[in-house]
């Protein structure tokens, strides 16, 4: 059975001129639990709001998002809160960490939504992702590097089983981004999480065995 | 982690709008519960304080005037009656006790009574409670120049049992009017709360006689205190004996009433107060609102990440109410020390101008619903920048502004 499954789902904005521009158009996209998918795509093609529309922070204009056996396009947004809060993490390629909380307290916040905040996975994620020793830190006491890795640990707080991580290597320098890489797809097969990575660099998705393209229009598996 | 430390955090993220709003709380607050509780304690103080006389009988004046300068040794003396009215009224069937006072002399601005003995012997000026003069002292001797000094006086004056002192003319201190007599502290008055704790009490005849005195009305008194005998039927028989029937003295009766009757009239004093107090209270409610709004703009990508967090509406919507609430608790729990400071100054100005003690530290039922009504408004007012976080769009602020 699959973990995710994408069909017929349609998003579209007006723009200022009134018109309808179709941003997202996916014919039909499945992940299984565990699986490790890129998803590549021009910028504008619409690789965000296809990650935002299988976390259910916003809502399609058609089609359905079926996780984990529920399409949480039919759920009411508290529901889908709770979906995202228990079944998925999120990494950003802008880390998003809170500036006001330490790195421990980023992790545990990852947490606090979902299934509640747990002191000793947070440390041990912490220190699984190398920064045992700076969970008393604040996000701008670190390398971006370092900022990275607490968001992967804060994306895996919550025990996911989907994570969905945007450019997570766009704002790192090669042999960061190859670090963060390694990382984030080793702790997901430790965490038994699926991972649905965007990207647009060519070295991160060679690195994939499954690849899907998107483009404006449609999604086609690769 | 919970919600209080996402609470806590952002309150310390903006510390310094934190301590700003909290101080205008703590402000407004404070102001409003000491303003209630001086009110109220005053009120009470002067209505239920007689200081153990039900009437005053005096010269033809106000009975205000009377009340003010007899029991509570404010306000100028209305003038003197015969001592031959004293013991009329002492006589009457309808009264329990007579004491005769009378003033005109200060020590460095602090009253001299002329009283008779009987203040200390015949009256309690609460139920069960007598004057009674601090070990190792006693009461003066009505024949000799001998002086029983209120707690409060005897505190401030410096006077301690056998010191000296002479009286000053008039009722403020004049340095230029001193009498010759000269005066022993024979007692400290043990504090009884009342006016009489800031009075130098002397004989009668000590201040009828007093040097350069008029001689004519050696045997004058300024007033008599009258406690009556049973219920309030002595009082209106003798309202109709001196206010109605007669014109030539006054019987201010009952001394509560009549002093109900003084804060009815400057009731608007309070209630101007009081608006000040609820004013000032909305305008820091409103700088909460103020001060949370502003900083909408800053908190909108926190809040949408902890929404792609998975946290919800309400949630966000919650936190919002509850850091207007919390700072709100911040406010008050600073507002109890500028309560303090404020309650504990009026009540030494009280002290000092008329005896009446204040009791800042007693509880009273503003100290539960100001700080109630404070945090509820300013959850109030937390209310718009709350929906603000409730309606911020998730994915339009997950993305840094440049």
């Amino acid at each position: 059975m699959a973990l995710l499954r994408v069909h017929k789902l349609v998003k579209g904005y007006e723009n200022p001129e009134g018109q309808r521009n179709i941003v997202v158009n996916v014919e039909s996209l499945e992940m299984a639990a565990g699986e490790q998918v890129a998803l590549s795509g021009e910028s504008g093609a619409g690789k965000t709001t296809l990650l935002h529309l299988i976390a259910g922070i916003v809502r399609p204009d058609s089609g359905s998002v079926e996780f984990d056996g529920r399409d949480i396009c039919r759920l009411s947004e508290s529901e889908r809160d709770r979906v995202r809060a228990t079944g998925m993490g999120y990494i950003f390629q802008t880390f998003n960490l809170l500036q006001g909380f330490t790195c421990l307290e980023n992790v545990l916040l990852g947490m606090h939504f979902g299934h509640g905040a747990d002191r000793e996975r947070a440390r041990a994620l912490l220190h699984r992702v190398g920064l045992g020793s700076r969970a008393g830190h604040y996000p701008r006491q670190l390398s971006t590097g370092q900022q990275q890795r607490v968001a992967v640990a804060r994306a895996l707080a919550g025990k996911p089983k989907l994570v969905l991580a945007d450019e997570p290597t766009g704002n790192l320098d090669h042999e960061n981004a190859r670090e963060a890489l390694s990382l984030i797809r080793e702790v997901c097969v430790e965490n038994h999480a699926a991972l649905l990575l965007v990207s647009h660099d060519r070295d991160v998705l060679s690195r994939f065995d499954r690849v899907l393209k998107l483009d404006t229009l449609n999604l086609a598996a690769g | 982690m919970n919600l209080l430390t996402i609470i806590i955090k952002s309150l310390r993220q903006h510390a310094l709008s934190t301590a700003i709003t909290s101080a205008s709380i703590a402000l407004a607050g404070g102001l409003l519960m000491a303003v209630w509780v001086v009110k109220e304690q005053s009120h009470q103080a002067f209505t239920q304080n007689n200081a153990g006389f039900d009437a005053v009988l005096g010269a033809r004046s106000s009975k205000l005037q009377l009340v003010l300068n007899s029991i509570f040794h404010v306000e100028e003396s209305p003038g003197n009656m015969a001592w031959n009215d004293y013991l009329e009224i002492r006589k009457n069937p309808n009264v329990e006790a007579a004491v005769a006072i009378a003033v005109g002399d200060n020590y460095r601005g602090y009253r001299l009574v002329g009283v008779t003995s009987n203040l200390f012997t015949q009256v309690e000026y609460a139920p069960g409670k007598r004057f009674e003069v601090a070990p190792p002292g006693r009461l003066f001797d009505p024949e000799l120049r001998e002086a029983v000094v209120g707690s409060f006086a005897a505190q401030r004056l410096g006077l301690r049992y056998g010191d000296t002192f002479h009286p000053y003319h008039g009722l403020n201190f004049n340095e230029k009017e001193q009498h010759q007599e000269t005066y022993v502290v024979v007692g400290i008055l043990k504090p009884s709360n009342t006016p009489a704790d800031r009075v130098i009490w002397i004989p009668l005849e000590g201040l009828q006689k007093m040097s350069g005195h008029d001689a004519r009305a050696a045997t004058d008194v300024s007033a008599a205190l009258v406690k009556l005998k049973g219920s309030g039927q002595a009082g209106f028989r003798l309202d109709l004996l001196y206010n109605k029937q007669g014109n030539r003295l006054t019987f201010a009766w009952p001394v509560g009433r009549i002093m109900a009757q003084m804060f009815d009239k400057i009731s608007w004093f309070d209630r101007v107060l009081t608006m000040i107090a609820y004013l000032v209270a909305v305008v820091a409610a409103g700088s909460i609102l103020a001060s949370i709004y502003s900083s909408m703009n800053e908190r909108k990508r926190d809040i949408a990440i902890m929404r792609a967090l998975g946290a919800r509406r309400f949630t966000v919507f919650s936190m919002i109410m509850l850091e207007a609430a919390a700072i709100a608790a911040l406010g008050m729990a600073a507002g109890f020390l500028v309560y303090g400071g404020i309650a504990f100054t009026a009540a030494e100005l009280m002290r000092a101008q008329t005896g009446v003690v204040l009791s800042p530290l007693a509880f009273n039922k503003v100290m539960i619903w100001a700080p109630a009504g404070m945090i509820g408004l300013a959850a109030l007012a937390g209310f718009v920048p709350a929906l603000k976080a409730y309606r911020t769009p998730v994915a339009d602020h997950l993305t840094p502004v440049s």
